[in-house]
């Protein structure tokens, strides 16, 4: 289980149309990430890193090649059975959280649940979890207006790991936060892959989040640059 | 999920306040407008049958042609046998005849020299036979400013700003002089029993009511009428009804070529304001449909803004796996949701403002006091039952089709894109 493949790009472009020109965001990526990986794209800005995540997260369709995540054909999905495969294994973190802003910790948490059609026990019993994997159980009742940046991307992470999906994007989660919140979700982000087994894929700039990492894939103008594994940091011990 | 629409809607009270305002306001004005043109309609149905010739009338053909100027010579005659065929054939109908004649009123001092003069307009109407409707209809009493009620031959009433123009109070004896039936000259010595106030500008100028009986006696009208009005039992006016009366009773005159054989017209076609009513619906039709047009419009937009202030959430919905259709319908709902609310805040306080005019009334009084319409100055709203659908639906409508209109925007981004607005 801990090898089987999650994730493989092969030969993955993105085009955008910009004007009369065109941006090539990603340049033919061949990529293989198996179940259980703490990887992380880095590189400088606009070399791609967030346009990845979108393909593979089925937010984005590439232009050419292919990806297969889960067993899925990202590129033949339909819009239905794209927002099936996000909705069932993929959870995605944001540098700017998202969290939904008339909603409280719980219910933000609770969302994806709902839309999973999960029974109201079960859900209960889910959403406190996932609260307190991060630490957050008696912050269940508070709007994310009243929670700080450090808690507000823990509400994030409880809302996309609540549904325990085999796969999580998370997309520059640190860069609005402090050294100590990046640690304290990093730490947090660490365990999950630890003891849920969940492969976890970075984009980020921030040497706190590479030194967490297992993984590190350098990416420059939409291509692959270098592709190495890690000795995680001090502190920390990631699977496989 | 539904739970969470309203929960979002309570709480993010400054998305939904606008458009429920929009709602309400404009569910409310429809309300009021629509039962305050009802009213209108109402109120000059009822005047004119009450105060001129009945939801239906018959007259000859001759009288009809010249209605407007009273032309009694034409009047009709042998009215105690078509009365009986009338109340035999057309038994939802209340029948009685009304004499109409122009005159002028002298006014004797001691000496029985002439002290003051006018013109009046006269009605008469059967105010003392056994079983006449009259009394019911005209409802004199409320409208009596001095004096009393006719209570036997020889006694009138005068409408009260004619009384004070000629310097009379109740009790005070006045001539009569008009033409009769031949063409004669005829006078009458009255005695001014009570002065009314109708609140018809029309009526309230210079007008004379008395007796049928003493109108015949002195215009030498044994036996006629210039018309014999029909009032519904119910007391208002139905158009077919009326319409269809008129048609069966005509049928039997066809083919007659008598000048004064008796033809029937409704209150419609009397008042020549058929036309006038039809434009009523259409503007009503107009009113409607603009405010739809408005609230969907204003809708429409906020529900752009709305949405735009927006895409973060919905990205992060499509994010999670939400479809754009799943996430559509709940910008749908939402609004209907708030459509709901607003149409049924809306038509409660419309109902409410309706009700409160319809008990009340305004008085138009002032801007009214040549109109020769015969409508009452003060009035009224008339809720019916269209009012608590009429409002309601269009907001309803207008509210979801405006938020679906808006919505549609989330099919035209990607997705990739509706989440990138949020980092922007
Ligand atoms: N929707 C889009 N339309 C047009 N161009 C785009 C779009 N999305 C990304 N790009 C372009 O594609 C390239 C890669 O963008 P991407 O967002 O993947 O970079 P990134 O590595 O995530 O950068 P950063 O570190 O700044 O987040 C950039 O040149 C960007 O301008
Ligand atoms: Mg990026």
């Amino acid at each position: 289980m801990a090898d089987e493949l999650l994730i493989r790009t092969e030969e993955l472009v993105k085009v955008f149309p910009m004007g009369r020109s065109e941006v090539r965001a990603l340049n033919r990526v061949s990529l293989d990430f198996r179940a259980g990986e703490f990887a992380g794209l880095v590189g400088p800005s606009g070399s791609g890193k967030t346009t990845f995540l979108n393909v593979v997260g089925s937010l984005d369709a590439p232009t050419s090649g292919s990806a297969e995540v889960l067993g899925r054909r990202i590129e033949g999905l339909s819009h239905r059975e794209a927002a099936d495969l996000r909705n069932r294994s993929i959870g995605f973190i944001f540098q700017t959280f998202n969290l939904l802003p008339v909603y409280t910790a719980y219910e933000n948490v609770e969302f994806p649940l709902l839309l999973l059609r999960v029974p109201a026990a079960q859900r209960r019993r889910m959403v406190m979890d996932a609260l307190e994997w991060v630490g957050l159980a008696d912050r269940s009742r508070s709007r994310p207006a009243q929670l700080s940046g450090g808690e507000s991307q823990r509400v994030a992470i409880a809302r996309a790991v609540v549904k325990r999906p085999p796969l999580l994007l998370a997309d520059e989660p640190t860069a609005n936060l402090d050294a100590e919140n990046s640690h304290h979700i990093l730490r947090t982000m660490a365990a999950l892959n630890r003891e849920l087994g969940t492969t976890f894929l970075f984009a980020t700039h921030d040497e706190k989040v590479i030194a967490y990492l297992h993984r590190k894939i350098t990416l420059v103008d939409g291509r692959v640059e270098r592709d190495e594994p890690l000795t995680p940091a001090a502190g920390r011990e990631t699977g496989p | 999920m539904i739970r969470f629409l309203c929960l979002g809607l309570w709480r993010d009270r400054s998305r939904s306040l606008f458009p429920l305002l929009t709602v309400v306001i404009g569910v409310m004005l429809t309300v009021v407008m629509f039962s305050w043109i009802k009213g209108f309609t109402e109120n000059f149905l009822g005047t004119s049958a009450r105060l001129g010739s009945g939801h239906v009338a018959v007259m000859s053909r001759a009288y009809a042609g010249e209605r407007d100027q009273l032309p009694n010579d034409l009047a009709l005659t042998g009215v105690q046998g078509l009365l009986e065929r009338l109340h035999r054939d057309f038994p939802s109908f209340a029948w009685t005849p009304r004499i109409r004649f122009a005159g002028l009123l002298d006014v004797p001092d001691e000496k029985g020299e002439t002290r003051a003069q006018g013109p009046v307009g006269g009605l008469a109407v059967d105010l003392f036979s056994p079983g006449s409707p009259e009394p019911a209809i005209l409802d004199l009493e409320p409208t009596l400013v001095g004096g009393a009620l006719p209570a036997g031959r020889g006694e009138v009433l005068l409408a009260h700003e004619l009384a004070s123009r000629l310097g009379l109070a109740p009790g005070a004896s006045v001539t009569l002089i008009a033409g009769t039936m031949f063409g004669g000259m005829a006078t009458a010595n009255l005695t001014v029993a009570g002065t009314f106030r109708f609140g018809a500008p029309a009526m309230d100028r210079g007008m004379i009511l008395m007796d049928v009986a003493d109108a015949r006696a002195v215009l030498d009208m044994d036996d006629a009428a210039g018309e014999i009005a029909g009032f519904f039992h119910s007391g208002f006016y139905d158009r077919r009804a009326a319409e269809a009366a008129a048609a069966r009773f005509n049928a039997r005159f066809a083919s007659s070529q008598d000048p004064f054989a008796p033809r029937m017209d409704t209150l419609i076609t009397l008042s020549g304001m058929g036309q006038f009513l039809g434009y009523m619906d259409t503007i009503l039709g107009a009113i409607v449909a603009v405010f739809l047009a408005t609230m969907f419009i204003v809708l429409w937009n906020t529900g752009l803004m709305g949405n735009i202030r927006r895409y973060g959430e919905i990205g992060v919905r499509l994010a999670m796996g939400e479809t754009k259709g799943r996430v559509y319908r709940s910008l749908i709902g939402e609004a209907a949701i708030i459509g709901l609310a607003g149409s049924l805040i809306g038509t409660v306080l419309g109902l409410a403002l309706a009700f409160y005019v319809q008990a009340h009334g305004l008085d138009f009084g002032n801007i009214m006091k040549n109109a020769s319409l015969l409508m009452t100055t003060r009035f009224h709203t008339h809720v019916t039952a269209a009012a608590y659908v009429i409002g309601f639906i269009p907001g309803l409508a207008a509210t979801v089709l405006g938020a679906a209109t808006a919505g549609r925007a989330i099919y035209k981004r990607q997705t990739s894109r509706l989440l990138k607005e949020l980092e922007a």
